[in-house]
């Protein structure tokens, strides 16, 4: 763990008068100001706003009021969740200065829980990506070392906590967006159970996959900030009619008794340095009093194409909205198809379009039964076998990324090479699982390693206890 | 290379999404696209006649609500964000486009 303050402790202190959230922020922004342009980690920060909300949440601690579990807490959100009157951009210049006319729920509650916002943080344009080299605003740096990329799409807010500009952040994972950027910025982050967060204000990229997450410095940030953002929203169609999940509580628990799954036919790819890590993590979990049980996945190395067939065909038709018409720029035209077109040439990013073009192509008359089809059949394949295997484990531990780390430009020439970073979070998504990235040591060139914890649906309790014990032994 | 799509069927598939892209950007993608529909092929042998296509984690359900007035955008500053607004409406060129 860092040497920064955690949301806990922060909020224990402004709560109790012991601190003041004016001082917390500002000790924050300071250190925005000495290295945010090295490591760009936000596309806007808003420093009056947090200032003003922080000025707030003193006054009302004087008059004796609770202004809840994020008393002060400095927090920065992906660009890709709205805020009300504050540019949201998704890193694309078809949104560029778009401000949207409401608030994503998640920052409702946010406020509501006592927060300070402190800018949007940096992404792959519209989270399509795994190292936030696509951003149409240029590349997020990991802050541990500025020669390598953060991760993706939510570096930036990965950077931003690692960096210690804001305590906690939040970002969306549709493929591996928070873990493999945790995990490469050697914080915790976790993608929750599909439909435990709203997304009423998450701009879609792939519907069945997006989720909201955290980002945080400790396993117990982590589960707090859940707690805040977790809950039924009726603004959410796919939201889980069930009250949020009691986590923090279970932390400390350990792991006696619990049944910890090795994946037997994990798919090859992963470094010696990563692998050693999760082996020494499965040392630890048994040390702690775990039992390890072999599971089999048969058809997680069918999980990439499964997913990089159904994600670019829900985004193709999410990314349709952006037409020049409601929002967002437009490139003049004297007819409406002219207009569309020219538009979204100009306002897209390569990445964007070979996704768009992708997707448009799995789902058209002709290739939809060969690939669309196809693909939702292998992710019905991989949801089976995760649920085999969860009769035997009530957790599964597999590395987060196949390496640690990378260079600039390392895999910017292939698409695919950059797609294979996301080999061991992908399946998660697809069945709609929690999962988790806690740091547990390093690998090569001294950079952090992340130890992913998967779980069954709604088994977010299972995999916090986990992480608590992977945690204090790391 | 496989070949199994032509700079044909992407220059189709970008209009079919409405994107305007060059005659050198339709090679660039039809090469990428093809690499990419290459290593796919992984899951073309699999015997998957009998399994159910899985759509959602989970089985969803229509969601609505009570027919009563509650409040809702702005109109003002949801026009105010478009490239072009009209009275109280979004403008767009004609769809059979307009003389100069």
């Amino acid at each position: 763990m860092s040497n920064f303050s955690t949301a806990t402790s922060i909020a224990h202190n402004v709560a109790s008068g012991a601190r003041s959230a004016a001082s917390v922020v500002e000790e924050h922004l300071q250190r925005i100001g000495q290295r945010e342009e090295e490591v760009h980690a936000f596309n806007l920060v808003t420093s009056a706003e947090a200032r003003k909300r922080a000025a707030d949440i003193d006054a009302r601690i004087a008059r004796g009021e609770n202004v809840g579990p994020l008393a002060g807490v400095p927090i920065a959100l992906k660009d890709n969740m709205c805020t009300r009157g504050v540019p949201t951009t998704c890193s694309s210049k078809i949104l560029e200065g778009w401000k949207p006319p409401y608030n994503a729920t998640v920052v409702d509650k946010l406020f509501a829980a006592g927060a300070v916002f402190v800018g949007k943080t940096n992404l792959d344009e519209f989270a399509m990506g795994s190292s936030t080299e696509n951003s149409a605003f240029g590349p997020t740096r990991n802050p541990l070392d500025t020669s390598r990329v953060p991760g993706g799409s939510s570096g930036g807010s990965a950077a931003a906590v690692a960096a210690g500009f804001a305590a906690v952040s939040l970002g969306s994972d549709t493929g591996g967006s928070i873990r493999q950027p945790a995990a490469l910025c050697g914080v915790v982050g976790v993608k929750p159970t599909y439909g435990l967060v709203s997304r009423y204000g998450l701009v879609a990229f792939a519907s069945s996959l997006d989720q909201i997450g955290p980002f945080s410095h400790s396993v117990a940030d982590a589960a707090l900030l859940t707690e805040v953002i977790a809950g039924h929203d009726p603004m959410d169609s796919t939201s889980i009619p069930k009250p949020a999940p009691s986590l923090v509580s279970v932390l400390g628990r350990g792991v006696e008794g619990m049944r910890i799954g090795r994946v037997a036919d994990l798919p090859e790819g992963a470094d010696a340095d990563v692998l050693a890590r999760l082996d020494a993590a499965f040392v630890a979990l048994e040390k702690a009093g775990a039992t390890i049980v072999d599971v089999k996945l048969p058809s997680l190395s069918y999980a990439l194409t499964a997913y990089y067939l159904i994600a670019p065909a829900e985004a193709s038709s999410n990314l349709a909205r952006y037409d020049g018409v409601r929002y967002g720029n437009r490139v003049a035209a004297n007819d409406m198809n002219n207009m569309y077109a020219d538009t979204r040439a100009a306002g897209f990013g390569d990445e964007v379009k070979r996704r768009i073009m992708l997707g448009t192509y799995a789902l058209s008359a002709g290739y939809y039964d060969a690939y669309y089809g196809k693909a939702l059949k292998v992710r019905r394949l991989i949801s089976n076998d995760f649920a085999a295997a969860y009769a035997n484990a009530d957790v599964i531990l597999t590395p987060t990324s196949p390496t640690v780390a990378f260079p600039f430009g390392a895999k910017t020439d292939d698409p695919l090479t950059m797609y294979l970073c996301d080999i061991f979070t992908i399946p998660t998504n697809l069945a709609g699982h929690p999962a988790m990235s806690v740091p547990f040591g390093t690998g090569q060139a001294n950079m952090p390693v992340g130890v992913q914890i998967l779980a069954p649906t709604l088994g977010e309790e299972a995999m916090f206890k986990v992480a608590a014990v992977l945690e204090s032994a790391a | 290379m496989s070949e199994r799509l032509s700079a044909a069927d992407v220059a189709k598939v970008a209009r079919m999404a409405r994107l305007n892209i060059s005659a050198a950007d339709v090679e660039r993608y039809t090469q990428q696209l093809d690499g990419m529909l290459d290593h796919f092929a992984d899951i073309d042998n699999l015997q998957l006649a009998d399994v159910q296509p899985m759509t959602q984690p989970f089985t969803l359900v229509n969601v609505l609500r009570a027919d009563v007035e509650q409040p809702c955008l702005d109109r003002e500053e949801v026009l105010g964000a478009a490239p072009a607004a009209e009275q109280g409406r979004f403008r767009v060129p004609p769809s059979g486009g307009e003389d100069e």
